[in-house]
């Protein structure tokens, strides 16, 4: 599938991908969406630019080791939940800002800073997940991949 | 200030284990010296026991506590009385001498500091135990004795031999930990009291439950274990692999003690029954004897005193058990003066071993002019074990035979025992104290040349121990009236006053007293006679406990390797077949042997919609698809147009969140599993048997079908639509969210989110490591 078209329109693609997702993240506590469907979305976004351009590209765009992302989502969401204790009320009740940007009320909450959390773990776990399916077995296999041009001895996807 | 009591006590009993934390750090920082001021620690908490002896001697009790679980009748509660308050004096008094003893026993070690937090958290753990009210906090001490005492026992973990020990400990220990907790827990639900000092009031109800005799078989089984009665003691001599400070304390005021102590608690509740009156006397008068006896067959003088220290338990547990008032005072006496005298001379044999650089008494002789200070603190502490007039020891000793003396055979019998043992004892410690200090100094193998008295460090925990044996013995009134009397009432639970003092009366038990001085000597005599004797005796009577203990452990490992092979086959078709079959059981099973089968839904009523119908074709098509498929990618592309058929169908049905998450699962799943299968390498096609092709399909319809009639099932019982109805309600006026289902999944119920998040992560760092060890090419 390492095919010209895909690897002009897959950047394009990604990028639309990763834009929905956070979108749907956005959306979620209103309209169907939230935290995890977005997680996934992303997932499929950089699955898709990892199929046309190998692991380590995904890796070099990602900047962060995957992993690291979850672990950020984990501690963000777990953040969101006992900063309600410092406010004096149980663990994981939901807090709401209501500041004023441009003359546009925006609702800010513990509750959207958590649901932030679970789209960074699915996104961070479940990338992980795939690229170290993708990748070659063997401890040299970042360097091998380092590039688009570079030798892509991926399975038949 | 500004502290009350109970807060004090609160800081008191958790001042070791503060001062734990710190060891490693203070050691790093100031090396030996730091065990000065850790000493503090221990030093502080003692003083604020001291303060209750007024208190408890006039007959009070001191509580205090917090609660923890109110709903569960569970409470961070202590409860001080004669027996816990002496208990809790003898762990800090003791522990501090013992800080600041292995501060100069282990100068210069590379682990000091993490020695002398494992010795800290030891004496929390011991602290906690003895003043603990509620059961549950009693078990929870107790277990961390356990712990502590592996960790100290295995501190040399370099040796084999260090860690056998201290897993025989822990294993030893820790079982009989479990029967205590059986134990406890059985008392909590026949009498519904989780406190020792509501539980001592309940005197008879409790032994004419029917379950009295088990509580008192799982209770004995923690505390004979813990206390190193025949035939669980091998652990205790074995455990003289930990540097001496650990076995001056293990023995003298902590971990063996637990289990006496917990006897003597419990006597109230449990005693005064035949089997009480039977068991403990039995095995602890064996204990008694055998440690003795095992005792003058070594020439270690570790292994010496450590058999005592089992022979002296034995004594007390034969002394708790045999049923009058008189012997319950004999053994506060004797538990005081072993605490003292055990402590000192350990920390003496141990001084000995520092400076001469051996610990064989066969080796040793002359010491006298090399260490003078040493030598007199052991004459101290030998009397005192030796019972001697004028030492608290032989208050003990004229106690016991006052209280076992009597015409009836039982009485006979037991004294005999008594006589024994102590008679063996007093050898003993006349040999520890005289063997290696008088004679001539002679070079052996292994023995320094240039040997120095004890530094201070290493001195005064036994001089102050060995002398407060004599000064004991001396005002033996004020003891009495503040220590001995209030203990002994508390574990009868009446009010009796000790009396007796050191001058000799005339009667049956100096006798007594006399004949085991003068049938000690001659043993003391002939010592090195009796210890050839002695090992033949033992050499002949074959392995005894300690090798069975590891048949029983090979065995198990055996038995578990064998059961592993057996469950655990290394093979995923299997794993998975009997996976699926179980799923198919609990499906198909029930239903059909209770007659729970559901009936045929009823069709909508406006019939199946064309697009209803077509995407269900669409999924059918999909299935077919997988069935067909001529190699594996095909079938996994084609399972996913079944899933996404199926998401369409959750889309039609109003459920847009659940098919917006299909469609994103089927198509991951569709990329995950191709990538999976190019790293499995598998063969492209399947290449299964007609046989097992048959066998996999019939196993797939029955869980197909279990599934289906268990959704039909609860489709036939109605709808409650409580949980609907609120969250409908409140979505949007709690939550500020008008999508319900999001508003449940990150707010409403947000910690089960949380916890699933984190499953995530965790799963996806496993991956992560599975894949590695493939990729490394390691064994799987």
């Amino acid at each position: 599938m390492n095919t010209l078209i895909l690897r002009t329109v897959a950047p394009f693609v990604t990028a639309l991908t990763l834009l929905f997702s956070v979108f749907v993240l956005l959306r979620g506590h209103n309209e169907p969406g939230g935290g995890f469907i977005g997680g996934l979305i992303a997932v499929s976004g950089l699955a898709l630019y990892g199929i046309a351009f190998g692991v380590g590209a995904v890796r070099r765009a990602l900047h962060f080791h995957p992993m690291a992302i979850a672990g950020a989502g984990l501690f963000l969401s777990t953040l969101s939940g006992t900063i309600s204790l410092f406010a004096g009320v149980p663990f994981m009740t939901g807090l709401w800002i209501y500041p004023h940007l441009f003359g546009t009320e925006i609702p800010l909450s513990t509750v959207m800073s958590f649901d932030l959390g679970v789209y960074l773990v699915v996104l961070g776990a479940i990338t992980s997940i795939a690229l170290a399916l993708e990748q070659e077995p063997g401890p040299e296999a970042d360097e091998r991949q380092s590039g688009p041009d570079g030798p892509q001895k991926r399975g038949d996807v | 200030m500004g502290m009350n009591a109970p807060a004090w006590t609160f800081a008191a009993l958790f001042l070791p284990f503060l001062a734990a934390a710190l060891a490693p750090v203070l050691v790093g920082r100031f090396g030996a010296r730091a065990a000065w001021f850790l000493a503090l620690a221990p030093f502080l908490s003692f003083l604020n026991f001291l303060r209750f002896f007024g208190e408890i001697s006039r007959g009070e009790v001191v509580t205090g506590g917090y609660m923890w679980a109110p709903s569960l009748n569970l409470s961070f509660s202590w409860f001080l009385d004669g027996l816990s308050l002496t208990f809790a004096a003898l762990v800090t008094g003791i522990g501090t001498l013992i800080v600041i003893y292995s501060g100069g026993y282990l100068k210069g070690h590379p682990h000091q500091g993490r020695f002398l937090a494992f010795m800290l958290l030891f004496m929390g753990a011991m602290l906690g135990l003895v003043v603990s009210d509620s059961f549950l906090m009693l078990f929870a001490y107790w277990e961390l004795t356990s712990i502590a005492s592996f960790l100290l026992i295995g501190f040399d973990h370099e040796r084999p031999a260090a860690r056998r020990a201290a897993l025989q400990a822990l294993l030893v220990t820790g079982g009989g930990g479990l029967c205590l907790l059986a134990g406890l827990v059985l008392l909590w639900d026949v009498t519904g009291i989780t406190q020792m000092s509501l539980l001592i009031h309940m005197e008879t109800s409790l032994r004419e439950s029917p379950f009295y005799l088990a509580i008192l078989l799982l209770v004995l089984g923690g505390c004979f274990t813990k206390s190193a009665q025949f035939p669980f003691h091998f652990w205790l001599p074995n455990a003289m692999e930990a540097p001496t400070p650990v076995s001056a304390y293990l023995h003298s005021a902590t971990m063996v003690k637990a289990g006496v102590y917990l006897l003597m608690r419990l006597q109230p509740a449990l005693g005064a029954t035949p089997a009480w009156e039977i068991l403990l006397p039995f095995f602890g008068g064996i204990t008694l004897v055998a440690g003795a006896l095992m005792a003058l067959r070594h020439t270690d003088m570790k292994m010496m005193l450590a058999y005592t220290t089992m022979a002296s338990l034995g004594l007390l547990v034969m002394l708790t058990g045999f049923g009058s008032p008189h012997a319950v005072e004999a053994a506060v006496l004797y538990l005081v003066a072993h605490a003292l005298f055990k402590g000192a001379l350990f920390m003496i044999v141990g001084a000995i071993d520092h400076e001469a650089g051996t610990r064989d008494i066969s080796k040793l002789a002359g010491l006298r002019k090399f260490m003078p200070w040493t030598f007199a603190a052991a004459v101290l502490a030998a009397l005192s074990m030796a019972g001697l007039p004028l030492f608290f020891g032989f208050l003990a000793k004229e106690e016991i035979y006052a209280a076992l003396a009597a015409g009836n055979p039982r009485a006979v019998f037991f004294t005999t025992l008594a006589l024994i043992g102590n008679a063996l004892m007093f050898a003993v410690a006349f040999g520890i104290a005289f063997k290696p200090f008088l004679g001539v100094f002679a070079h052996h193998e292994g023995v320094r040349h240039h040997i120095h008295e004890a530094p201070l460090s290493i001195f005064l925990g036994p001089a102050a121990l060995a002398l407060a044996g004599l000064v004991a013995g001396l005002a033996s009134g004020v003891v009495h009236t503040y220590v001995s009397s209030p203990m002994a009432s508390a574990i009868l639970h009446e009010t009796v006053t000790i009396d007796i003092s050191t001058l000799p009366h005339i009667g049956l038990p100096l006798f007594l007293s006399l004949v085991t001085i003068a049938f000690g000597l001659a043993i003391f005599w002939k010592l090195s006679r009796v210890r050839s004797l002695m090992a033949a005796l033992f050499e002949s009577l074959g392995p005894g406990p300690d090798r069975g203990f590891d048949t029983a452990l090979n065995a198990l490992l055996h038995f578990a390797a064998s059961v592993t092979r057996i469950v655990q086959p290394g093979r995923l078709e299997i794993y998975i077949t009997i996976t699926f079959v179980l799923v198919a059981a609990m499906l198909l099973v029930p239903p059909i042997v209770f007659g729970e089968l559901p009936g045929l839904p009823p069709l909508p009523a406006g019939g199946v919609l064309v697009q209803e119908g077509l995407f269900l074709g669409i999924a059918v098509i999909g299935i077919a698809a997988v069935l067909r498929a001529g190699d594996r990618l095909t079938a996994i592309v084609s399972l996913g147009i079944q899933g996404f058929a199926v998401a369409v169908i959750f889309l039609l049905f109003g459920a847009p969140d659940l098919s917006f998450t299909q469609f994103m699962v089927e198509t991951l799943s569709v990329v995950i599993l191709a990538l999976v299968m190019t790293r499995l390498r598998l063969s492209p096609s399947d290449s299964r048997p007609i046989g097992q092709r048959l066998f996999d399909g019939i196993l797939a319809i029955a869980c197909g079908l279990g599934f289906t009639l268990l959704l039909l099932k609860t489709f036939e019982t109605p709808f409650d639509n409580v949980l609907t109805d609120f969250f409908n309600a409140y979505s949007k006026v709690i939550a500020h969210g008008a999508n319900v289902v999001n508003v449940i999944i990150v707010d409403f119920r947000g910690t089960d989110t949380l916890g699933e998040i984190a499953v995530v992560t965790i799963t996806g760092l496993a991956v992560l490591a599975l894949i590695r060890v493939r990729a490394g090419g390691k064994t799987p």
